[in-house]
């Protein structure tokens, strides 16, 4: 008896669902023992963080205002994913852009609403793309690894926007704690509805619009086409007389741009000004988002919602277990290490039993060709 | 500066560069069985906590240090399962690897922060360590830096000498070939991650009982990060890692020395440096390559490059 494992010829439709479903089970089993390890209650800590992130009258608004950056950030990784470019960089890039967003309204404080928010905007996708366009620029020109360079630049934007807090940005007025002054009226993104929506507010807007155009680039434009026929890696694009050079600053820059913009949001709409509290690992987990979903629109947006809800759900556990907040790492490095493992199943099944006697003799063909593809 | 503030920087470069070598071999084994584990900085981030834990608990510095390689040995064989039997993308593995590693570390770590650790102390070579300024910068260093010293030979050795080093190479070269020749490819693969996982953990646990002698969530600090970028600047060559590891390690102790010191430059910005070295190495690294002519020629053939599954 042996394992013999086939290339599915059709895709696995519903069982797809189950697949996932199983793996998530895992590792929250995995991460219930964990807590349990660490002397909570581990089921029963599950609990309290799924009460949190669905059960409770704000769950649903605060889950939605938490996806409205994973969310942005995760379509700009799934589009250099998409084309095997691996950009790491939406943290900094994040960073970036709430450093821009900062930069404009703190300049121009008195302009009204209606130009600033814009100009915040602007400034802050200008400066995640730019960000975003180094790492692109180096592998372009001198085939530096875009994996370490993107990343490499998240700390620097951290550290960046720490300096710029700490030193000429800091508020006079905030009694030496980090942060800059208040953004004027005119650069606050307001909640939609304070009483009844929660913490929610009009930066959602920002979420469909940036998703449908992401859907049509990618199904309706040739650019889009010359995309996806480039995700076989480089030579093949190149090959093919795909202006792949093009493409690799274009998914960059536009990734940067989006996260840039998230970091924008997320500084007006839910810090009111600059804080180095606002980076919490958005574009980390926009990455986990972006695989667990495939890389697609509609499920990006569905997988943010989740890990948005279960950083509500922590926030609660956090509360009344005293758990550090560093658990929701583990929740999604073990949730991403699981799909992976059960995306397998998605493209080859595995059937026990006596292997064919043709095959039983011969070595099988082992051929390295072409990567791994989500 | 002082003769005697050179020595010290010049011994602080050393100590600083150790767990940054142990780490950088150990994804150039990992490498050179064709496996990108990106998953180096969560491996080093909870093998200096388990280290940490296990010689506070236990009260002996060698257990947790072994403890931090063996945890290693365990996260990185997570990533073994994942890539080699479930055919998973190395590079979100290793990504989804960094921040579970993270996580744990500062999970578990966060009861015990701040404390300190008697961990390793110098042991100072009988007559090497009085010759002027080689015996106090190399020689009146604790006992695993002088492991440190034989390590590159030794991996040097295991990849191009010994046969099962070799067989790891064509796990990394040509899979395909290494199977026809009657090798298992993905046995050979998942030994090389794992052993990979154990110098890295090494790295990892060095970091709280030999050179910091503290626990404190976030101590690894990126060398985990920097050990891949130095596998490239090495050109997949144990010897010269040395180069870089001892790069880092004097940015990292001049770093400190000047943070101590207090000088106008913003703590922020200082932290910077590391980072940003590792950028300007790989850029070094990338544009030598690409004058040379070999583009990426140095790197592994299969590097990155799952093994197709028999069907």
């Amino acid at each position: 008896m042996r394992l013999t494992i086939h290339k599915r010829e059709e895709s696995l439709g519903w069982g797809a669902l189950v697949v996932y479903l199983g793996a998530l089970a895992l590792a929250l089993l995995l991460c219930a023992g964990l807590l349990s390890l660490y002397g909570k209650p581990g089921l029963g800590g599950l609990l309290i963080l799924f009460r949190g992130a669905f059960g409770q009258s704000y769950s649903l608004t605060d889950g939605l205002a938490k996806a409205i950056p994973i969310f942005l950030c995760a379509l700009g990784v799934a589009l250099s994913f998409r084309m095997q470019v691996w950009n790491i960089g939406a943290e900094g890039q994040f960073a970036l852009g709430a450093i821009g967003a900062t930069w404009a309204a703190l300049t121009f404080s008195g302009w009204p609403g209606y130009i600033l928010l814009p100009l915040m905007l602007l400034s802050a996708m200008l400066a995640g793309g730019l960000w975003g366009l180094i790492p692109a620029t180096l592998k372009l020109r001198l085939g530096v690894s875009e994996i370490i360079s993107s990343l490499m630049l998240n700390y620097i934007g951290a550290r960046l926007l720490e300096f710029l807090v700490f030193s000429v940005w800091r508020d006079p007025a905030s009694f030496g704690f980090p942060m800059t002054a208040e953004f004027s009226p005119g650069g606050l993104i307001e909640r939609m509805a304070p009483g009844v929506l929660g913490k929610l507010h009009w930066g959602l807007l920002a979420c469909p619009v940036a998703g449908v155009a992401f859907a049509v680039f990618l199904s309706r434009t040739r650019l889009g086409f010359e995309l996806a026929a480039s995700g076989e890696g480089e030579r093949v694009a190149r090959y093919a007389g795909l202006p792949y050079g093009f493409l690799v600053l274009l998914v960059m820059g536009v990734g940067g741009a989006l996260a840039g913009l998230a970091g924008c949001i997320e500084t007006s709409a839910t810090l009111g000004r600059l804080q180095p509290t606002v980076l919490t690992g958005y574009g980390y987990t926009a990455i986990v988002v972006a695989w667990l979903a495939r890389l697609k629109p509609v499920p990006i947006a569905c997988t943010a919602y989740l890990l948005a809800a279960l950083r509500v759900g922590l926030e609660v556990m956090q509360m009344e277990l005293q758990v550090p907040w560093s658990f929701g790492s583990i929740m999604e490095g073990a949730i991403l290490l699981f799909v992976i493992a059960g995306q397998f199943f998605l493209t080859y099944s595995v059937s026990l039993g006596r292997a064919l006697p043709v095959c039983a003799g011969g070595a099988g063909e082992t051929a390295a060709t072409g990567e791994a593809r989500p | 500066m002082s003769p005697e503030l050179v020595i010290a920087l010049l011994a602080a470069t050393v100590q600083a560069g150790a767990p940054i070598l142990y780490a950088t071999l150990g994804e150039m084994i990992s490498e050179k069985a064709g496996v990108l584990n990106l998953g180096v900085e969560g491996v080093m981030a909870f093998a200096s906590f388990a280290g940490f834990i296990v010689c506070h608990m236990t009260g002996s510095a060698w257990l947790g240090f072994f403890a931090g390689g063996l945890s290693g040995v365990a996260l990185c064989g997570l990533h073994a399962v994942v890539c080699q039997v479930f055919h998973g993308n190395q590079v979100v593995t290793g990504l989804a690897l960094a921040i579970f590693g993270v996580g744990l570390s500062n999970f578990f770590g966060t009861p015990f922060e701040g404390q300190s650790t008697q961990g390793f102390t110098p042991l100072a070579v009988p007559l090497l360590s009085s010759l002027p300024v080689l015996g106090p910068v190399l020689f009146r260093q604790d006992l695993l830096v002088y492991v440190c010293y034989l390590l590159p030979v030794a991996v040097w050795f295991f990849l191009n000498r010994i046969s099962l080093g070799l067989r790891l190479r064509a796990a990394g070269e040509m899979p395909a070939a290494a199977a026809a020749a009657g090798l298992n490819p993905r046995a050979l693969r998942i030994l090389g991650t794992v052993l990979g996982g154990f110098l890295c953990g090494l790295g990892g646990a060095y970091v709280s009982l030999a050179h910091m002698h503290l626990w404190t969530t976030g101590l690894s600090g990126g060398r985990g990060w920097v050990a891949v970028a130095l596998v490239i600047f090495a050109g997949w060559r144990p010897g010269r890692a040395v180069i870089g590891a001892l790069l880092f390690g004097g940015l990292m102790a001049f770093q400190l020395r000047l943070q101590a010191l207090g000088t106008n430059v913003p703590s922020t910005l200082l932290l910077m440096l590391p980072y940003a070295l590792t950028v300007l190495v790989l850029v070094f690294s990338s544009a030598r390559a690409k004058g040379a002519g070999k583009e990426a020629s140095a790197a592994p053939a299969a590097l990155g490059v799952n093994i197709e599954p028999e069907v």
